[in-house]
């Protein structure tokens, strides 16, 4: 479960913006009169051991990204749910079919005094495109629909084709192949920050050096320690410095989830993961402390559709029964313990705009569903006397073993099916899961922008994410008119149907976000599904 | 001797150039590339990249311009995962720390274990062995993973005296935990060794002349029994030290101390092939030279010994 997949995640949701977001204010630190500041305005958050570029066009996992939004700022930030507020734009007008957006820059600087121009996001979007930088986000530019991207990053037209331009240093106009209405949201995603052309050109790959860096967000960079520290100071040259509070952010490198409490116990550091399993005894002996929100992604089993050796998982009754047989509220409840929930459908339930598909599976009891699966295999024509037996793969970790452990119990009790596991080396699991070459392997997946396509487009036949291989024509085109119907859902409700119904992946549950966290930090945006922070908007109280 | 020196010297390039081969093969022979993330990527993307980092060449044109630019240039290339450094950067930033918990963890080490087994074999049998022994076997069974957290439980979280992790430039408080962990099973291995080694000497026919000469206890030891007796703990020391300022996964890991020890796991399970092949080549370099170090050092000690 690295979350490398949740980059972007704080990108976008599927709400068209009224003309009252124009003049929106800012999202700052909102202080209440009357509060005691803490002398020591630093806050020190853990992150694994993988920042690993600070160049907002290059680097690609969620802590590298937190690191590049308090460093950069795009046209629009996230505020505390989520929602678009005005960063580096004040305001944006949009065509009536949602093709041309033009943004209206506001007077503010680079951390070197410098004007942040039109022509910064220009230079930054182009060089996210173009084959020589080879920025593995260079897709997301045609994910979100500006022009020629897609054609630029195959190398048929020059970068400089692509459908952005500065119409004077403080408008820019986005030029999109089809509409796109949630597009400001996506302006708050890494790769479409502006970059100081002209640090950028003068130091080339060492721009983003210490002493070579500049900004344009709340805070610069002080230290960067690869395995051991980033830390940022406060940008007096942002545009709203007067309303930050916090002073300095760390970005302590931690990678075991234990330490990480030791180290937060101590002091060092105002938040961390909870190991898992033990947020009911963290809860009960730090209440204020422990938090469980839900994040944005989704734990499931792939089923080999493709290149099944095991003649039983080729047979739906086989799949469904497993499907029924495994108790979800067990794995949630008595394994997991962290405020997970089961999932019975794909698609994050917290998705903007996505209405959850009823499925009968979930209005059913345990009880129900085990007779039920009982039936199916019964039906298949397996039993005591003709066993099924499968390998499941997963890559290394306590917790995948400990939902797997369990789950081989309920097949293995209920339908008496042998499911052996196989731990493997997390690049080892992708490569079997891309060859195809597995009977039943752990998955997951966390959106990368707030709208159901982001998971529902995974069973698309030609995705290239499909790792169960699944390929049903009605899918592929529920997902082709879902771009294109004004609600959605109705698409998207056949494409849960058709998982029900075919069993290419069991869903298992949804995640949550379980840390702890210091009781004097204010401002942390618990009602974000994605988790997006800007260190600006927090500050710590004297204890 | 310098002609020893040089002609050892000669056969490290070969040696080196062995170690390149096979890390460089084994490496792509593992499955993955460094760019594969939990998202796949499209292929126009991955093909982009690849040409940006030579991996769409032919694996012998990699290894040969791989090899090329580090005979000409001492260039080990760009980091395939941390973009925005090159792998000499990581060297440069990681290595000092690890040489400096390293070098102290290897000074108290030596400085402990060796007068520690002086005492024991001296004293054998006595109250004084059976300590020496007792904290030697101690020190032995609590491996460094295990010994860490309780270290942190005592010092971070009990007494509050001591930084639970991180590096801070090397400040002394933050040096003093892993230095420990590091230094504890090594203080075992070296006062054990020490021992038997000191044990056989001073069963020797020499020593047995040396004390009917009438010389004193502390003078048959110092002067006569401990150059000798000190062979085998060098010979084990040599590769010690390298090991030591090459630091250790466990300590970087759980201390978070940035040093270079960590980056030979992680750039193995990111399929960092340029960052992991840097750190072999250092580690390999570092090994030939220790054991060169050791054999001069052995003839320095052992007259009988000429090359």
């Amino acid at each position: 479960m690295k979350l490398q997949t949740m980059i972007g995640a704080g990108a976008f949701a599927l709400a068209l913006l009224g003309t009252s977001a124009l003049t929106a204010p800012a999202f700052a630190a909102s202080v209440p009169t009357g509060t005691q500041l803490a002398a020591d305005q630093t806050f020190n958050y853990r992150v694994l051991d993988n920042i690993n570029s600070l160049d907002p066009q290059v680097l690609e996992d969620v802590d590298t990204s937190y690191v590049a939004e308090n460093l950069f700022e795009g046209l629009y930030n996230e505020d505390a749910k989520g929602n678009p507020v005005p960063g580096a734009a004040v305001s944006y007008d949009v065509n009536s079919d949602n093709t041309v957006y033009t943004f209206h820059l506001r007077d503010a600087v680079w951390s070197n005094g410098d004007p942040v121009k039109a022509s910064d996001f220009v230079f930054g979007w182009q060089r996210a495109v173009d084959p020589k930088l080879a920025s593995p986000y260079a897709y997301f530019l045609g994910l979100v629909g500006v022009k020629n991207a897609d054609d630029i990053v195959a190398g048929k037209m020059a970068p400089d084709q692509l459908g952005v331009k500065a119409i004077d240093d403080k408008t820019l106009e986005v030029d999109l192949s089809h509409p796109v209405p949630y597009f400001v949201r996506t302006t708050a995603h890494t790769t479409l920050f502006p970059v100081p052309q002209a640090v950028v050109e003068k130091f080339g790959a060492d721009w983003t050096k210490p002493e070579n860096i500049v900004s344009n967000g709340a805070y610069i960079l002080a230290e960067n320690k690869p395995g051991e520290r980033v830390s940022l100071k406060r940008n007096p040259k942002y545009w709203d410095n007067a309303n930050t509070v916090i002073e300095t952010v760390n970005f302590l490198t931690i990678n075991d989830v234990n330490s990480g409490v030791t180290r937060y116990l101590s002091g060092e550091v105002d938040q961390t993961d909870v190991p898992p399993g033990q947020f009911p005894a963290m809860q009960k002996k730090y209440p204020d402390e422990a938090h469980s929100v839900p994040q944005f992604c989704t734990y499931y089993f792939d089923i080999n559709m493709k290149n099944q050796k095991v003649d039983a998982l080729k047979d739906v009754k086989v799949r469904e029964a497993m499907s029924l047989a495994i108790d979800r509220d067990i794995l949630v409840n008595n394994v997991l313990r962290g405020g997970q929930t089961p999932a019975y459908f794909f698609s994050n339930p917290h998705t903007a705009g996505f209405t959850p598909p009823d499925v009968d599976m979930a209005k059913m009891s345990q009880a129900d569903r085990d007779a039920k699966a009982k039936q199916l295999i019964a039906d298949a024509g397996y039993g005591p006397d003709k066993p099924i037996s499968f390998t499941y793969v997963y890559n290394t970790d306590e917790g995948h073993k400990r939902i797997a452990t369990a789950v081989s119990q309920m097949l293995k009790e209920k339908l008496g099916i042998n499911m052996q596991l196989q731990d493997m080396e997390f690049k080892m699991l992708q490569d079997v899961r891309h060859q195809y070459n597995y009977d039943v392997a752990r998955d997951a997946w966390c959106g990368d922008y707030n709208e159901a396509s982001t998971f529902e487009g995974l069973l698309q036949s030609t995705s290239s994410e499909n790792d169960s291989g699944y390929n049903n024509p009605d899918v592929d085109k529920a997902l082709a008119d879902s771009q294109t119907a004004k609600d959605p859902n109705p698409q998207y409700q056949t494409v849960e149907a058709a998982i029900a119904k075919d069993v290419p992946i069991i869903p298992i549950y949804f995640y949550a976000k379980v840390f702890l966290q210091k009781t004097n930090v204010k401002g942390w945006p618990y009602d974000n599904v994605e988790q997006v922070w800007y260190a600006k908007d927090f500050y710590k109280t004297a204890q | 001797m310098l002609t020893f020196i040089l002609r050892r010297l000669a056969i490290a390039i070969p040696t080196l150039l062995v170690l390149i081969v096979l890390s460089f093969g084994l490496m792509h022979f593992a499955p993955g590339n460094p760019f594969m993330g939990e998202k796949h990527l499209p292929a126009e993307v991955m093909r982009n990249i690849f040409a940006r980092y030579g991996l769409d060449k032919p694996l012998w044109q990699q290894l040969g311009e791989y090899v090329w630019n580090i005979v000409t240039r001492f260039d080990f290339g760009p980091s395939f995962v941390y973009k925005d450094r090159s792998v000499t950067d990581i060297i440069k930033q990681g290595f000092p720390v690890t040489f400096t918990y390293g070098l102290w963890s290897f000074v108290a080490a030596a400085g402990i274990g060796i007068p520690l087994g002086v005492i024991a074999a001296v004293r054998q049998n006595s109250w004084a062995d059976y300590v020496a022994v007792g904290v030697g076997i101690g020190a032995q069974v609590v491996p460094n993973f295990v010994l860490a957290p309780i270290l942190v439980l005592i010092f971070t979280l009990w007494l509050h005296w001591l930084p639970g992790g991180g590096w801070n430039d090397g400040k002394w408080n933050y040096v003093l935990l892993p230095v420990v962990a590091l230094a504890t099973t090594y203080v075992a291995n070296i006062a054990r060794l020490m021992r038997s080694s000191m044990l056989e000497v001073l069963h020797s026919n020499y020593i047995r002349t040396a004390r009917a000469k009438g010389l004193p206890g502390y003078q048959v030891v110092l002067k006569h029994a401990l150059k000798p007796a000190l062979l085998p703990v060098i010979s084990y020391l040599g590769p010690v030290f390298v090991g030591m300022i090459t630091g250790s996964v466990v300590v970087d890991v759980f201390f978070s101390t940035g040093g270079i020890g960590q980056w030979f796991v992680n750039s193995a399970l990111n399929r960092d092939y340029s960052t992991l092949l840097g750190v072999t080549v250092l580690l390999g370099a570092l090994t030939v030279a220790g054991n060169l170090a050791v054999d001069v050092l052995y003839a320095w000690i052992d007259p009988k010994i000429r090359y």
